[in-house]
């Protein structure tokens, strides 16, 4: 009622906040293209496996370049790649190849060929429980446990006796998204897909954190986020019978360990720039080290020993 | 003709006087007429606009040769980016939806219109207005700080006094879900029993009737619209919530057979997988038609809440 006697108050604040939200709506929209003045922000998405060395590289870049901003986020290889296609993003972290699909898709989007550099090794390590007895296992194994159609689901089969009520065997994985996922689908399960029922997880780090505070868990992670102490790392064997090797910088190096994998960035096109140079400074001593630090195997040893 | 004189507000009357107006005035009052008048079914339209977005999207997968309707609702096989075969079965999410909303419900009703029958009927004013802010700040907690308690702390609690092996399951989405879902219980409810005419109250305990008597034999009758609509409302929440459960429930594509078993939900699935569907894909528009579902769900759930509250006004 009250609003039909005085309408003109109620009406033109209406307008007014009209007017404000549509002002308010357009304004950072111009300001925040990608390079405002001497600024550059470059757009940086994709493997949750790389997303904290990604982040070391960006705050340590922003010292030496003042001007240069690197936003970093994660969501997986797949949403880097995704986001990459889209032309959104500059550079796409993965811990997988892209596809050829991906880069068909790419280049009908963007008509920019995808650009792939390797800027370090990753070995994907298999955790349990540390009170596991368990201390290698086989690609067969690790198959007949993830896989489709795969058989074992307790820990008794696999000859481990846990505490009661804790043999059946906790399947960590990770979201579809992932290159984590995408690379032990490829390369430990044959391309077979994994068995319904595993608990997905959003980063690599909340896999071992789950496998720590899970004795019947067993689950894959990068490398770099052993926590000792809390889980333990599984020994690899390709097959029964050949030598199980343990997940180090080392044996990733000399290639004894099975499942190791290459971290890769891309672009759209050859990068120019302030991209350019952020990639080659990655790719320096400088950037390779914080690679070593962060826990995955730089470059430069993975040269020396080829 | 008509010889008396026409009442004030009769539309002839208010036509002249409109006449007499200055043409900037009536233009100025048509606008903004049609600016209230706008804001008021922006609404619906915002509502028509994303039904129809989202069923744009989903739509052209169904005349894909390797997509089968019936495959999707009622396969449990989810495996979007096999190589070797993309199925797209989603029947185990929707009984991840369905069972951790039907926990949620179990927990949060009884505690909700406990709460709202006390808050109604028992307590003093004091202890009402104290009680009712802090209800509705459980209301305002941001989803994602409860699926963060969900993770940490109650996943390590329910290990401990279940034994289960994983603390991320339907009990823990469950509980978290009810924790959100009781704030809006309680404060429908409250409404609701707060509607039932005092009349009705003077006359039962004239008739010498219990406390008790009072609650169950003639306040829940008389307000059990209002409850039921405040419950579905719950479950509203319970079906939509997104964020919580996905960190809460274990994101595990299974059809649970207990409540301490993983489960991923319809919500949950859509947010963790958008991000990597390339648009168009057949992955990215199935993902759409679940939202298709969902919306029919929720749409459903809502519209029965509302014809219920329809009902109970009038009464």
């Amino acid at each position: 009622m009250f609003a039909y006697s005085r309408p003109l108050p109620f009406a033109a604040s209406l307008v007014a906040l009209a007017i404000a939200v549509g002002v308010s709506g357009c304004k950072p929209r111009s300001e925040s293209a990608s390079t405002a003045g001497a600024r550059t922000t470059i757009q940086n998405k994709g493997s949750d496996t790389m997303v904290n060395v990604a982040q070391v590289w960006a705050e340590e870049y922003k010292k030496t370049h003042p001007q240069v901003d690197v936003e970093v986020s994660g969501g997986g290889s797949g949403v880097g790649l995704a986001a990459l296609i889209k032309g959104t993003i500059d550079l796409a972290n993965a811990s997988r190849d892209m596809k050829a699909e991906e880069k068909a898709h790419a280049k009908k989007n963007t008509g920019k060929e995808p650009r792939e550099f390797v800027v370090g090794y990753d070995a994907l390590a298999v955790y349990v429980h540390k009170d596991n007895p368990l201390t290698e296992i086989t690609h067969e194994q690790l198959r007949e446990i993830f896989a489709e159609g795969g058989k074992v689901t307790r820990w008794s089969e696999l000859g481990v006796k846990l505490p009661a009520g804790q043999d059946q065997i906790v399947r960590i994985s990770r979201q579809s998204s992932s290159g984590t996922y995408e690379f032990f689908r490829e390369h430990v399960l044959n391309k077979r897909d994994f068995k319904l029922g595993s608990r997905d997880m959003n980063g690599s780090k909340e896999v071992v954190e789950l496998v720590a505070s899970t004795p019947s868990a067993i689950g894959y992670s990068g490398l770099g986020y052993n926590e000792p102490g809390k889980v333990k790392m599984l020994k690899v064997a390709v097959a029964a019978g050949r030598p199980a090797v343990a997940p180090s910088v080392a044996t990733t190096l000399s290639k004894e360990y099975p499942i190791a994998r290459p971290l890769l960035l891309y672009t759209l096109g050859e990068p120019t720039g302030e991209l350019k140079a952020y990639v080659s400074w990655i790719m320096s001593d400088a950037g390779q080290k914080i690679v070593e630090r962060s826990g995955y195997v730089p470059l430069s040893h993975a040269a020396d020993r080829k | 003709m008509s010889p008396a004189p026409a009442p004030d507000d009769s539309p002839a009357v208010m036509a002249v006087r409109a006449a007499r107006r200055p043409l900037w005035a009536r233009l100025g009052e048509k606008s903004i007429e049609g600016m209230v008048y706008v804001s008021g079914i922006s609404a619906i339209i915002f509502v028509l606009g994303i039904f129809v977005f989202v069923l744009k999207e989903a739509l052209p997968v169904l005349g894909h040769e390797d997509f089968s309707l019936s495959r999707f609702l009622f396969s449990t096989e989810w495996y979007p980016t096999s190589e070797a075969s993309k199925r797209y079965g989603v029947l185990a999410m929707i009984a991840g939806t369905f069972s951790v909303t039907l926990l949620a419900m179990v927990i949060a009703v009884p505690f909700g219109l406990g709460a709202a029958i006390y808050l109604s009927e028992f307590c003093g004013q004091k202890t009402r207005e104290t009680l009712k802010i802090i209800i509705e700040f459980l209301a305002a907690v941001p989803s994602v700080v409860w699926g963060f308690i969900g993770l940490t702390v109650m996943s390590k609690l329910i290990v401990q006094f279940t034994g289960a092996p994983v603390g991320v399951n339907v009990l823990n989405g469950g509980i978290v879900l009810a924790l959100m879902s009781v704030p809006i219980i309680v404060s429908i409810g409250e409404d609701a029993l707060k509607a039932v005419p005092d009349s009705y109250r003077e006359a039962a305990i004239a008739l010498g009737v219990t406390r008790w008597q009072l609650i169950w034999r003639v306040l829940l009758p008389a307000a059990k619209n209002g409850l039921l609509a405040a419950v579905l409302l719950g479950v509203g929440r319970g079906v939509g919530e997104t964020m919580a459960v996905l960190m809460a429930t274990g994101h595990a594509v299974h059809v649970p057979q207990s409540v301490l078993d993983s489960v991923r939900t319809l919500t949950a699935n859509i947010a963790a997988e958008l991000g990597e569907a390339s648009a168009g894909s057949e992955h990215y528009r199935v993902l759409f038609l679940t939202g298709v579902l969902l919306f029919t769900l929720t749409f459903a759930v809502n519209l029965a809440a509302d014809a219920i509250v329809r009902g109970i006004r009038r009464k």
